[in-house]
């Protein structure tokens, strides 16, 4: 027993050095964090009430050499179609793609979530000779970017949603960011809280680049502004965990003021360990899944939810078509990243929709909507 | 020890630490990680509380109890984590928020719980796969079923009365508070699994089938019946467990993931034997509530959650560890 005892103490040690080394601030870049926080604030170029064709400070380039006849074959290596913003996003991608009737093939490769997979994913499509042009969503940063360099070499290459570590893709695409998203978050509770409070952080994963982010983004302020954060924990992006942590905590700490979220799946089940733990409401900030807005408005929270939009699933299929038709577009093609405030919560209410619908899908003007995306 | 000859007799306080190791020792770390608990947070015993982490338990602890049937046996059942995801994405999608939809939605989730028990138990003996290649297809493919039927994002909501029995609680009762209906539930099901293990023919078989198969055949027990049995509580549990989690946290695609783990954690915590043969229910059951403890212990130390698997792993090495030590140790007693 003694040695069991020994040996678990030892575990904890090792586990617990080793996730604060790999959380020691390497997720930190002070210029992006400055760049988004100034775009926020930018007014994006395009057509008004399209925000997936806008763009923020873009720099156009040529394709011109790219510009190929039709009807064109586009591909697309996918990091995975497993959580339901994938799933809103690669529903809104394939509609778009039959929105384009000069793509008369649209090929979709799943990694499920494994970068081995991705990268032979990718060679494959290569090999077929078949694409005109690649999408990639690239599963994580470090590991795919080879694959990409890569096929730069044999055919335009559009990368969106996570990035790679090379410039070669002829466009970027991705809303504004992390740091951003955070930021938002956190400036909101401070608003809320001008003598000070507890707050909660509820992380789902660490040393993933897009939610670290979004924690570095909201730490500092928290720091800055003197709330006590009372806890970061992961929530591996599971109810029954998250709803476990919350009520500790309330026992722990008596109330909790405010709840930070780096995703907002499980807001709903943090605002419910507040209700069966008979503690008031929690200024809490989540994000533009259906469940956690209709809970907002018909209980009065005070929130505010950043958003990771799922319209930015349209935009490759977009630009592939400009690339392949020579038309100039964005290299770093930032889009419009909205907020959803007290003001603005109604028009983002679709009742209709499933309620892990995320309401940012840009798709209601779509073929197919709302069945394709399992509303009614 | 019980050689009465000895002059050099073992102390009292001594032979009574050894009989709590005997009856099984998951009750002795329990009670420690309770006490604890409450010197972090004196709250954690108040009754309201108390109970409020049984609620929360409850879900682990049936699945715990339907596993121990299972591995009794010689067997596993990886595929409860997946049908407890299936339980609630289905619930979710056929009810679609509709009280009214709330009792034949029940009814047709045990029916799916009791084909996939059979199914899993007629595979398991009559083809002689291994329970647990069984199993683990099992687990894909109810996985693939929920993500084809819901395509890929959960759909509809569970009605508050369904709901209610993860979630709701009983106000004003004297001494206790609040009392969670899953807590009145998880009762009732301790009795009826401890009643079942140890006091019918059903339990004895399944320890027999479990210790050896051909003995347990040639005295006479239906080893394929015993095993289906098995294998069909342990897919009703999950079922159960699963309105309840759905019922404690809302509908998500992830809400099973890793349960059949934490499941069989729980009885090798409670000194069930992993190839079989030998189990004991009330300390399976506590073996979940240990687990239970010690994730939220991890919460108040305020160690990083990642550490839950770890600490996972390392019980089941360290729990098996420690039967196999306490085996040597007494075979080497006996032969002195």
């Amino acid at each position: 027993m003694h040695r069991l005892l020994t040996a678990l103490t030892l575990l904890f040690l090792m586990a617990g050095l080793t996730t604060a080394l790999a959380q020691s601030g390497e997720f930190f870049d002070p210029d992006q964090l400055a760049f988004e926080l100034a775009a926020m604030e930018m007014e994006p170029e395009g057509p008004e009430g399209k925000p997936w064709i806008q763009a923020l400070a873009p720099e156009y380039i040529d394709t011109s050499e790219h510009a190929k006849d039709g009807p064109w074959t586009v591909c697309f290596s996918n990091a995975g179609v497993d959580n339901p913003w994938r799933v809103v996003g690669f529903t809104t991608m394939e509609a778009e793609v039959d929105l384009h009737p000069e793509i008369a093939t649209f090929v979709h490769v799943d990694a499920e979530g494994s970068d081995n997979k991705q990268i032979s994913d990718i060679s494959g499509l290569l090999a077929s000779g078949d694409c005109d042009i690649l999408i990639v969503s690239p599963n994580t940063t470090a590991a795919l970017t080879p694959a990409v360099e890569a096929a730069c070499e044999v055919l335009p290459v559009i990368v969106f949603d996570r990035g790679v570590n090379t410039d070669c893709p002829v466009s970027f695409i991705r809303p504004i960011g992390g740091y951003a998203f955070g930021a938002a978050a956190a400036n909101f509770i401070v608003e809320q809280l001008p003598e000070g409070g507890n707050v909660l952080a509820l992380r789902i994963l660490p040393g993933v680049d897009v939610l670290e982010h979004r924690w570095a983004g909201a730490e500092r302020i928290f720091a800055d502004a003197g709330l006590r954060v009372v806890g970061a924990e992961f929530t591996e992006g599971s109810n029954a965990n998250t709803k476990s942590i919350v009520e500790d905590y309330l026992q722990l700490f008596g109330t909790i003021d405010a709840i930070w979220m780096d995703a907002g799946a499980t807001a709903l089940a943090a605002i419910e360990a507040f209700e069966d733990f008979g503690a008031p409401y929690p200024i809490i900030t989540g994000e533009d899944q259906q469940d956690f807005l209709i809970k907002w408005r018909d209980e009065g929270l005070t929130a505010v939810a950043p958003t990771f939009p799922t319209y930015q699933w349209r935009t490759p299929i977009i630009a592939a078509t400009m690339i392949l038709s020579g038309e100039s577009l964005p290299s770093y093609w930032v889009l419009p990243q909205p907020v959803i405030t007290e003001e603005t919560l109604e028009s983002y209410i679709q009742p209709n929709m499933p309620p892990l619908h995320y309401a940012l899908c840009g798709c209601e003007d779509m073929p197919g909507f709302p069945e394709r995306w399992g509303g009614r | 020890m019980s050689d009465a000859t000895t002059v050099t007799r073992t102390p009292a306080w001594k032979l009574a630490l050894l009989g709590v190791g005997k009856v099984a020792p998951v009750f002795f770390v329990l009670l420690v990680l309770i006490v604890w608990i409450t010197i972090l947070n004196p709250r954690f015993i108040e009754p309201t509380f108390f109970l409020n982490f049984l609620r929360r338990s409850a879900p682990l602890m049936i699945l715990a109890a339907g596993q121990l049937f299972v591995v009794v046996t010689g067997g596993f059942d990886l595929s409860q984590g997946s049908l407890v995801t299936l339980t609630v994405l289905a619930g979710a999608l056929l009810a679609f928020a509709d009280p009214t939809n709330t009792w034949w939605v029940i009814l047709f989730l045990y029916g799916m719980g009791l084909s996939v028990g059979v199914f899993n138990g007629s595979v398991t003996t009559f083809l002689r796969v291994p329970s647990f290649i069984t199993t683990l297809g099992m687990l894909l493919t109810l996985k693939g079923i929920g993500l084809l039927w819901t395509g890929g994002a959960p759909r509809g909501a569970l009605p508050e009365n369904f709901r209610a029995f993860g979630r709701a609680t009983i106000d004003g009762v004297p001494l206790l508070g609040r009392l969670p209906w899953a807590v009145i539930i998880l009762v009732v099901l301790s009795t009826l699994f401890i009643y079942l293990f140890h006091r019918t023919v059903l339990g004895k078989h399944a320890l027999a089938v479990g210790d050896n198969q051909r003995a347990a055949a040639l005295a006479g027990i239906n080893v394929h019946l015993v095993r289906i049995s098995a294998f069909t509580i342990s897919s009703l549990s999950a079922v159960t467990a699963g309105i309840m989690l759905g019922g404690f946290s809302g509908v998500s695609m992830n809400v099973g993931d890793g349960l059949e783990l934490e499941a069989i954690s729980a009885v090798v915590l409670g000194g069930a034997a992993l190839l079989g043969g030998r189990g004991n229910m009330p300390a399976a059951l506590a073996g979940a509530l240990t687990l239970q403890a010690l994730f939220t212990l991890l919460n108040f130390l305020g160690l990083p959650s990642p550490l839950r698997v770890t600490v996972q792993g390392a019980i089941i090495i360290g729990a098996v560890g420690f039967a196999a030590w306490r085996a040597v140790r007494a075979g080497h007693e006996r032969g002195a």
